[in-house]
């Protein structure tokens, strides 16, 4: 008997993220879909970002996990629009982020408070950070520098 | 040529190009906020090449791949602008050529996000969105070097001096552009200039740079491929070593 959907999305919601293992891939929203087609579990997944050297992680990593609760037949789809948003990030993952280090997305374009201390007089160090979904900030309060996951 | 192959091959090759030129800098950039910010700029523009680069290949239908195109071509079939192909100078030029680029990028993209092929349209939304990044950075700091020392405006004025009649290169239509737009895939690239130089003109006032006469460079030698710089030939025999010194080779 073949797991239901709603079984499948439990095992991937248990797949940590390769690049910031604390979130999982459910948790960054970008596993779109699941769905049955005829025998083939098809797994429909869009990048965060267009060369992000861990998408093809992601999917070996999904591959693998469905693997190891007895599927066989597993599609991968990559789906490019609608294009990726941190608005698909969930709250969990968006709280898991901040008590690891990494200060969540915001509307506003930058951090509302520093992750270690939470002081608002934070300051950018620059758009960019290890990751291609990071940019790097400061708090001015603890001296913390810290990371902050870019809203797009 | 099938006029959406070489209109693919433009758009993937200015992305690889570029891209290979930023990741030049890697481990080499004046600080390390840079030398970061650069990579992932580079980064960004690979991820582009990657989908550009594929679907040429499954419209040209002879089983090429994205990395078969980036990696098994020679100069003369590359179809990028001569203006990402030029080498990087200083970190100020770098920055200069990366924003004549991406405000280009930017509006081109956002017009083919409603191009009549849908896989282009959904590429180009997913790039857009990185672009709007790269020009809000590069737009920052080409301000911040312009209006900063004499030594970083000096530099940043040559910088400008050199490559801006190069940029005009983008905004030459030619017949496979021509042909593109009428059938509503590729907005004709002459339609974006107004927007461009709106752009581009509002940050090089506040760089307090001021635009050279561009009266050269601006042929369409680079986008039809028939004529690169000496540079692009060196930089492919960099960037495809390990391709032809190992046919097949793979990881």
């Amino acid at each position: 008997m073949r797991p239901s959907v709603e079984q499948i999305w439990d095992w991937l919601d248990t797949i940590p993220d390769p690049e910031i293992p604390v979130i999982t891939l459910t948790d960054l929203g970008i596993i779109r879909d699941v769905a049955w087609e005829d025998n083939s579990c098809v797994v429909t997944v869009t990048p965060t970002y267009s060369g992000c050297p861990a998408t093809s992680i992601i999917n070996l990593e999904i591959e693998t996990a469905l693997r190891g609760h007895g599927l066989e037949d597993i599609r991968l789809k990559r789906q490019l629009s609608p294009a990726w948003t941190t608005d698909w990030m969930t709250q969990r993952g968006r709280e898991k982020l901040e008590n690891y280090g990494i200060a969540p997305p915001q509307p506003a374009g930058g951090p509302d408070k520093c992750p270690n201390c939470a002081s608002s007089n934070v300051e950018k160090l620059s758009q960019f950070g290890s990751t291609p979904c990071k940019a790097q900030w400061r708090c001015k309060d603890c001296l913390e520098p810290f990371d902050y996951f870019k809203c797009i | 040529m099938e006029a959406k192959f070489e209109a693919l091959l433009r758009l993937g090759d200015n992305a690889l190009i570029l891209g290979h030129r930023v990741s030049e800098w890697c481990g080499h950039a004046p600080v390390l906020e840079e030398d970061i910010a650069l990579a992932n700029t580079a980064l960004d523009l690979l991820g582009q090449t990657n989908l550009w680069l594929e679907y040429a290949g499954e419209v040209e239908g002879k089983g090429r791949s994205a990395d078969d195109l980036a990696f098994l071509r020679d100069a003369w079939d590359f179809r990028n602008v001569l203006l990402v192909e030029l080498p990087n100078g200083d970190f100020g030029q770098t920055i200069l050529r990366q924003f004549l680029f991406d405000a280009f990028n930017l509006l081109n993209l956002r017009a083919l996000t409603g191009s009549s092929d849908p896989r282009i349209a959904e590429i180009a939304e997913k790039a857009a969105k990185e672009a709007a990044y790269h020009v809000d950075r590069s737009s920052g700091t080409v301000i911040g070097l312009g209006d900063g020392t004499d030594e970083s405006h000096r530099r940043m004025q040559d910088a400008l001096n050199l490559l801006y009649p190069y940029a005009m290169e983008l905004f030459i239509t030619d017949e496979v552009d021509a042909e593109m737009a009428k059938a509503g895939v590729i907005p004709s690239p002459d339609t974006l200039k107004a927007e461009y130089d709106a752009l581009v003109n509002g940050v090089i006032a506040e760089a307090t740079l001021e635009k050279p006469e561009a009266h050269f460079g601006h042929r369409g030698a680079g986008k039809t491929g028939k004529m690169h710089t000496e540079h692009l030939g060196h930089l492919l025999t960099q960037m495809q070593w390990l391709q032809r010194a190992y046919p097949g080779n793979a990881w």
